[in-house]
């Protein structure tokens, strides 16, 4: 992996490395993420050649076998010259997940983190635009979080109701 | 009382029945088939579908309906000129089928009333035109020329509240255990 060259030569430390069969991962603990993830990600795109966010995507480790932070927002980034990919894992904890947006770097990651933060409730600091994207504006839960219960707070069945008569 | 100039209208009314098709998922796509060829609802006189709601009768609900289309449904429903009428297509939109999730809505009924209700997932057209005939004949039995009938309901007609919202600390979270890799056993009694 010629980037871990580049990346322990200027992040040495900063970050953790694992493999599962051919995915190489990169992670970075929450300590270290809101400071490090952006020039981290900045180095794997122009230094490294990984051009291209494939994706950008969420999960919440609640309760997870020694998983020691909560939030996680996973960068899967190609290289489009090799087609190398690496995944990179940011973390971020509670009472208010946060990490810098990478929208400076892939206009792309604009609505993937929209929908992060529309689901987990990781907010994405220097955002443009940061709203809900799937769930209506007046929602206020995070339902992809793990305590938040399969059906919900009730907020399905707040509408009005329309009668026979009236319509 | 149903007057002989009543019936005359319900005559006229029923056969030709224009559908508002509110197609959300894959029920839409046995409505299309049951507006063309092999099933051809033509033969019952509710194949003019429009796309707007100020030329429809009946509203047929096919698909599921999330919690962001309950206003845009409901908007379309008061948009239609009376008499009208909604059919419910399909479990989703019966009662929110497997989807008992944090965005689906469990039954358009809760929200808008409903005259016929079709099970199924996806329904076979045969279905749908059952319920077109079924319709037919509720139009022909309670219609009246001026909808008259529809004044005196003005009550909530939808079901009662079957599963009541539980409350954070027994509700049902996902996933359950972990390490074992079960769900929660103790599941809360639902009412």
């Amino acid at each position: 992996m010629p980037y871990l060259d580049t990346l322990n030569a200027k992040f040495a430390g900063a970050f953790t490395t694992s493999a599962f069969r051919d995915n190489q991962r990169v992670l970075v603990n929450a300590e270290r993420a809101p400071t490090v993830i952006f020039a981290l990600l900045k180095c794997l795109k122009e230094e490294c050649g990984f051009d291209m966010l494939a994706e950008l995507g969420g999960i919440d480790y609640l309760n997870y076998p020694d998983a020691t932070d909560r939030y996680c927002v996973v960068y899967g980034l190609t290289n489009t010259t090799t087609g190398e990919r690496v995944f990179v894992k940011a973390f971020a904890n509670d009472p208010e997940p946060e990490l810098p947006s990478v929208t400076a770097l892939w206009k792309g990651a604009d609505w993937m983190e929209r929908e992060v933060y529309d689901m987990y409730g990781v907010r994405f600091t220097g955002h443009p635009d940061l709203r809900r994207i799937l769930m209506p504006s007046e929602y206020t839960a995070f339902p992809l979080r793990k305590d938040y219960p399969l059906r919900g707070y009730g907020e399905r069945h707040n509408f009005p109701i329309v009668t026979r008569a009236e319509s | 009382m149903v007057t002989k100039l009543d019936a005359l209208a319900n005559l006229l009314r029923k056969y030709s029945l224009w559908p508002m098709p509110f197609a959300t998922a894959c029920c839409g796509i046995e409505l299309m088939a049951t507006a063309s060829s092999r099933y051809d609802i033509a033969r019952f006189g509710a194949e003019a579908m429009r796309f707007s709601p100020r030329q429809c009768d009946v509203m047929i609900v096919a698909g599921r309906v999330v919690m962001k289309m309950v206003p845009v449904m409901q908007r379309i429903w008061l948009q239609m000129p009376e008499p009208k009428w909604c059919i419910s297509m399909g479990a989703c939109a019966s009662s929110g089928g497997v989807f008992d999730t944090y965005c689906t809505v469990q039954g358009i009924d809760r929200f808008i009333p409903v005259d016929v209700y079709i099970p199924g997932c996806p329904p076979r057209p045969e279905q749908l035109i059952r319920a077109i005939l079924d319709l037919q004949e509720k139009v022909q039995k309670t219609g009246t020329i001026d909808a008259r009938e529809f004044a005196s309901r003005t009550a909530y007609e939808g079901p009662t509240a079957l599963a009541r919202e539980l409350s954070p600390e027994e509700a049902i979270v996902a996933p359950g255990d972990y390490r074992t890799a079960t769900r929660l056993r103790s599941l809360p009694v639902v009412n």
